[in-house]
């Protein structure tokens, strides 16, 4: 029989020496993570001693099934990857085969990609308010997201014909001309969206149960965040102050005028904070776009590149020839690197192309945020309670397939 | 928009302060420079990658404090076969750089980075995961993305987009 010591025990031990803490697993099917994601817990009690994230179940090779595509059938692939913001990828992508090729683009296309950006932004943001709110217990906030939501995706589906997985933006500019009667619906929208945000605010902000279950919570300080990669509005609740839309401005950002938020608390209601009132610059911006539209053509003028219209085909000989070439052998990109980099709703979202000078890329990879947002989540949670650990993974704001690509 | 013939040149790329730092502190370790589509590359001796990016990291002038991604590229069957590409991101004076270290294929293997920034630990395993590149020094290096009982790495050239059969 084994005789307790007569010394009180040591931290992380029982009495008889041995280790007392429990491995415990939370997920792949957990329906906090958001996906496929499994962390195995290390736990002493309630708190957490240790934490890992373990992905690759969403893995589907995608960059290297680029290698193997023509540059434009790299589009729809793009949309995959971040579901929940599909047109934030198409942009990135094509901002950096636009940069291999050296394309000018429209001022109306450029137009485009902003309004649709920021409302792809707003849908982003919308799921992640409705999920995050409901893993920490308020049901009703995400019915009210996903009513906006669903207006959001009634826009992708008339400009592209899909409500998700739109590939909407092409090499050299846009697919279509947006329908007639979309500007008035999405005008609309925007007049009345930042009534619904107060709504969202007004169940939410001041909430003494929300607050309790996300102010002080996981925690990560400005230097930590840095160090760990994290981006987007996780890195500006820490405090830094980073928004590529204003200091390294793309397709038209520069001309428009918003703020970015920043706080300094670095937990989850700060990050909370941030991405409200990002939804409230953001449909600043679609007001905008919106009010400063410019007229003109949706596709850069470079018809080796971009596919002729359905009608010029049909009754012209060079665009038919071009037309049939594009198709069928894409179209060569000078030899050379890029490294594209967006905001995207979760961060930085950057594209590494490496072209030698054929139809096809050599190298595609993406960058993702929530790949990089990840790391932060065990410097987040270590130390503090298994229940924070879901708040923790909704302020972080992570999409599976992004991260696993 | 013309594309703009890429300046490989290092005395007119000096004043980039990425450059300049590096060869203020060690001229050698820099083995070239690239400044293409308003990208600055600089390749870089494999064996000084980690204090490379220490001595960035801790610049005063313009400290590339952000490691935005880290990468590589297999050129096979050219050697040596593999590139790592470190894109490198100052976030006080919102300048980029992209570091190049050529690592040949018969062991690969290259200093691991987790030391300046604990973000590269990922990144590292996944390019060790697909890629196959060692990276000594690494905490915890192992698959991240395949199986653990997987064979070969996927982003080979070398390695067939349908898999072995």
């Amino acid at each position: 029989m084994t005789q307790f010591p007569a010394t009180a025990a040591e931290p992380g031990q029982n009495r008889t020496g041995e280790d007392r803490t429990l491995v415990l697993n939370m997920g792949p099917q957990h329906p906090s993570t958001h996906g496929v994601l499994r962390l195995v817990l290390e736990i002493d009690g309630e708190t957490i001693v240790r934490l890992k994230p373990e992905i690759g179940f969403l893995h589907t090779g995608i960059e290297k099934t680029c290698e193997a595509k023509f540059y434009q059938q790299v589009v729809p692939l793009t949309d995959r990857i971040d579901y929940l913001c599909p047109l934030t990828n198409n942009l990135a992508y094509c901002l950096a085969v636009e940069k291999l090729l050296g394309l000018e683009i429209p001022p109306k296309a450029q137009w485009m990609r902003v309004l649709m950006n920021e409302l792809t932004r707003i849908n982003s943001h919308l799921v992640w308010l409705g999920t995050h709110a409901m893993d920490l217990g308020a049901m009703t906030v995400f019915l009210y997201c996903f009513r906006e939501r669903e207006d959001v995706l009634r826009f992708f589906e008339m400009v592209s014909g899909q409500r998700m997985m739109t590939s909407y933006f092409r090499i050299g500019g846009l697919a279509l001309e947006p329908p007639l009667g979309f500007f008035e619906k999405v005008k609309k929208f925007a007049d009345r969206f930042p009534g619904n945000v107060d709504e969202y605010e007004g169940l939410l902000t001041g909430n003494p149960i929300f607050m309790m279950r996300t102010k002080g919570i996981a925690r990560l300080s400005a230097e930590d965040a840095i160090a760990l990669g994290a981006g987007g509005p996780t890195l500006r609740g820490s405090g830094v102050d980073i928004d590529l839309r204003r200091d390294a401005p793309y397709t038209g950002y520069e001309n428009f005028k918003f703020k970015v938020p920043v706080r300094t608390e670095g937990d989850v209601f700060a990050r909370y904070l941030c991405r409200v009132e990002e939804l409230r610059e953001s449909i600043g911006m679609v007001q905008q776009a919106l009010a400063g539209m410019p007229e003109g053509p949706i596709k850069a003028d470079a018809p080796k590149v971009v596919l002729p219209d359905r009608e010029k085909m049909k009754t012209q000989m060079e665009a038919l020839i071009y037309h049939f070439k594009i198709v069928t052998e894409g179209f060569a990109v000078p030899a050379g690197e890029v490294y594209q980099a967006i905001e995207s709703p979760r961060g930085e979202m950057g594209y590494y192309i490496v072209s030698d000078g054929t139809a096809k890329p050599y190298r595609v990879h993406m960058r993702g945020p929530s790949f990089a947002n990840l790391q932060a989540l065990a410097k987040m949670c270590e130390g503090g309670l298994i229940a924070d650990v879901v708040a923790a993974i909704g302020s972080i704001d992570i999409v599976l397939g992004d991260v696993d690509r | 928009m013309p594309l703009d013939p890429p300046i490989t040149d290092i005395e007119v790329l000096k004043p980039h302060p990425a450059l300049a730092r590096l060869l203020e502190w060690n001229v050698s370790v820099v083995q070239a420079a690239k400044f293409d589509r308003d990208e600055l590359t600089i390749w870089i001796e494999k064996e000084a990658i980690r204090e490379v990016c220490a001595i960035l990291r801790d610049s005063a002038d313009c400290p590339f404090n952000y490691l935005c991604d880290l990468t590589c590229v297999d050129w096979y069957p050219s050697e040596p076969r593999f590139e790592v590409v470190y894109h490198l991101l100052s976030i006080p004076h919102k300048e980029r750089v992209r570091l190049k270290a050529r690592v040949d294929g018969s062991s690969p293997a290259i200093e691991s980075v987790t030391s300046v920034w604990p973000s590269a630990n990922f990144y590292e395993r996944e390019v060790f995961d697909l890629f196959g590149v060692r990276f000594t020094g690494h905490p915890n290096l192992e698959r991240i993305m395949m199986p653990d009982d997987w064979e070969g790495h996927p982003l080979r050239k070398d390695y067939p987009v349908e898999g072995y059969r």
